[in-house]
């Protein structure tokens, strides 16, 4: 069982987006468990969802994640406004929304990184307003390149079902967020 | 798991597995007042309504005081009715929860579990629907997003053969906000399991009768025998639809659920999604040679005494999980176990542990810890060993 943690912003789609890549794992024949940190939710504040995925027939717990394999970070100011890696496991990916080069993030060398500007691509493909973006496809794109799964085909399909609006534009950002990906180099365990 | 042909295998939110259950179950009238975390159950029956996918009446009210009343006048009118609270608007329901199974009115209900205020909560506790314990109603408490939508059209299908309502229970959050793999039945099989209420006694403008009218000494007594014999009853008919349920659905029910049970020396009892976590920590422990299994009881009212009691005989010790308490008594599944044992000769001893109250987490070690605290105890002392407290 993997174990992934995302962090937004309220309004930023963090929640539909541990909806979306838990349908796409489970599209891909994975049994999945995804859902909100449990609390009240305020636009612009920090929030979390988590992801869980793991083989049909296994057992999964239902608790709160605390040691993540993985994190999704959609705003780069939260990486200094919360400790984002907590709990995280060495060799876990990072994938941030961010313009900047992995290894400029200043994240310890224990973490793989992957940056991809989803911010300008939502602004790009229309996606939200241009102060309030909604990059939550984008950066899925991002971290099915980072991950290796689910597979692009996979991860647009469902996008494509669950987009409330847009779902030509949301594909469109998630494919050309997956072909920006950053990825830093080797990892130190 | 074999699917059905013709089901949808998808990912839903508990809220959503249970609006999609009460749609199989083709509800008639819907009388609902929103609450945190409920909303989302009757909200999305709302839009169902709305767009024509289900033919139902849907009334809001101003309280769930009159949601729960609305259900019952629909329901004595021969209606399919549902509703859905959590908590306080459970709570604000009680005279009425009275009226329902008083009126022999086979309501099916979701309640979420939230804890009570003050102070004001919006996490899991099963204190809220346990305080409604002795009115009347079945209970049937749920592990998973598919037990809930099975539950719904169970309880449907017990409920109207012995004309008391049901209620269906779920975790705030826990369940309730969680998107997990849930088969979606094709309508016909539901309808082939699920036939459409039919009321012979439902009011009629042609014949016009009252329900609830004064009862003097010399009748009422009988109609609380006949409730409780209807809940005797229900007991049988429980079982008996839980195993039909797998000949159209592929999925048994029973009033409780074995885990690693047969040669258990030591059994954890729980109820709800705390089970599923500690399913997992049993594995585990089962792995490490430790003899340990687990009880999750399902149906609470009627109470499945018999049940209860083959499944505990003759095991070294007991520990009942409760996430609720009676003030000034115990946990209450650990007071009801207790009394199913009493003088049953190869009763085990019994422990209450309380854990996870107002939503705080009950992690794979809470269960290790309550284990192995459970293997080195004597005899029950204490009526609440408390997990997880800060004191």
């Amino acid at each position: 069982m993997i174990e992934i943690r995302i962090h937004g912003r309220g309004g930023q789609g963090g929640v539909v987006a541990s909806e979306i890549l838990a349908k796409a794992f489970f599209k891909e024949g994975k049994y999945v468990q995804a859902f909100p940190h449990f609390g009240v939710e305020r636009r612009g504040a920090p929030v979390a969802a988590f992801v869980r995925v793991g083989e049909p027939g296994s057992f999964f717990v239902r608790t709160n994640i605390y040691e993540p394999d993985h994190i999704i970070v959609l705003d780069p100011t939260l990486i200094t406004a919360v400790n984002v890696l907590e709990g995280l496991k060495p060799g876990g990916w990072v994938v941030v929304n961010s313009p900047a080069e992995p290894h400029e993030l200043g994240i310890p060398e224990q973490y793989r990184v992957a940056t991809v500007d989803a911010t300008s691509i939502a602004i790009q493909h229309k996606l939200g307003s241009k102060t309030t973006p909604i990059v939550n496809t984008a950066i899925l794109g991002a971290f099915a390149r980072a991950f290796g799964a689910p597979s692009l085909e996979t991860l647009i399909a469902v996008i494509r079902e669950e987009a409330p609006v847009k779902p030509d534009e949301n594909a469109a950002a998630a494919r050309d967020a997956y072909e920006r990906t950053k990825l830093s180099a080797e990892v130190q365990v | 798991m074999k699917l059905l042909e013709n089901s949808t295998y998808t990912v839903l939110k508990g809220n959503h597995a249970v609006s999609v259950g009460a749609k199989l179950a083709r509800v008639e009238v819907i009388s609902a007042y929103p609450i945190t975390p409920q909303t989302t159950i009757v909200e999305l029956l709302s839009e169902m309504v709305a767009s024509g996918e289900l033919r139902a009446r849907f009334i809001t009210v101003e309280s769930e005081h009159s949601a729960m009343a609305g259900c019952i006048g629909a329901s004595l009118a021969g209606a399919r009715a549902f509703t859905a609270t959590s908590a306080q608007g459970l709570a604000l329901m009680h005279e009425m929860l009275h009226w329902a199974a008083g009126a022999r009115a086979p309501i099916v209900m979701a309640n979420v579990n939230r804890a009570m205020a003050p102070p004001w909560s919006i996490w899991t506790e099963q204190t809220d629907s346990l305080s409604q314990r002795d009115t009347g109603w079945m209970q049937i408490y749920n592990e998973s997003n598919q037990e809930a939508l099975d539950s719904v059209i169970l309880a449907y299908k017990v409920a109207e053969q012995v004309r008391v309502p049901a209620m269906i229970v779920l975790d705030a959050f826990i369940l309730s906000h969680t998107s997990e793999p849930v088969e979606v039945y094709p309508q016909e099989v539901v309808d082939a399991y699920l036939p459409p209420y039919e009321n012979p006694n439902a009011l009629n403008l042609e014949h016009p009768h009252a329900i609830g009218s004064l009862a003097d000494p010399n009748v009422y007594m009988e109609f609380r025998y006949k409730l409780q014999k209807a809940h005797e009853e229900a007991l049988r008919v429980f079982k008996e639809e839980g195993q039909r349920f797998k000949e159209y659905f592929g999925r048994a029910y029973d009033t409780l659920e074995a885990f690693y049970l047969d040669d258990a020396d030591y059994v954890l009892v729980t109820a709800g999604s705390m089970t599923s976590t500690a399913k997992y920590t049993v594995a585990q422990l089962r792995e490490k040679g430790e003899k340990v299994g687990i009880l999750k009881i399902r149906l609470f009212r009627p109470f499945p005494f018999e049940d209860v009691r083959n499944a505990l005989r003759g095991r070294k010790k007991v520990a009942v999980i409760d996430r609720n308490i009676s003030f000034g008594h115990s946990g209450i599944f650990y007071s009801e176990i207790k009394s199913a044992l009493y003088r049953d000769s190869g009763a085990p001893p019994v422990f209450g542990y309380i854990a996870g109250l107002g939503g705080r987490d009950v992690r794979p070690n809470d269960i290790v810890e309550i284990y192995e605290d459970l293997k080195q105890r004597e005899e029950p002392a204490e009526p609440i060993l408390w997990k997880g407290v800060r004191v």
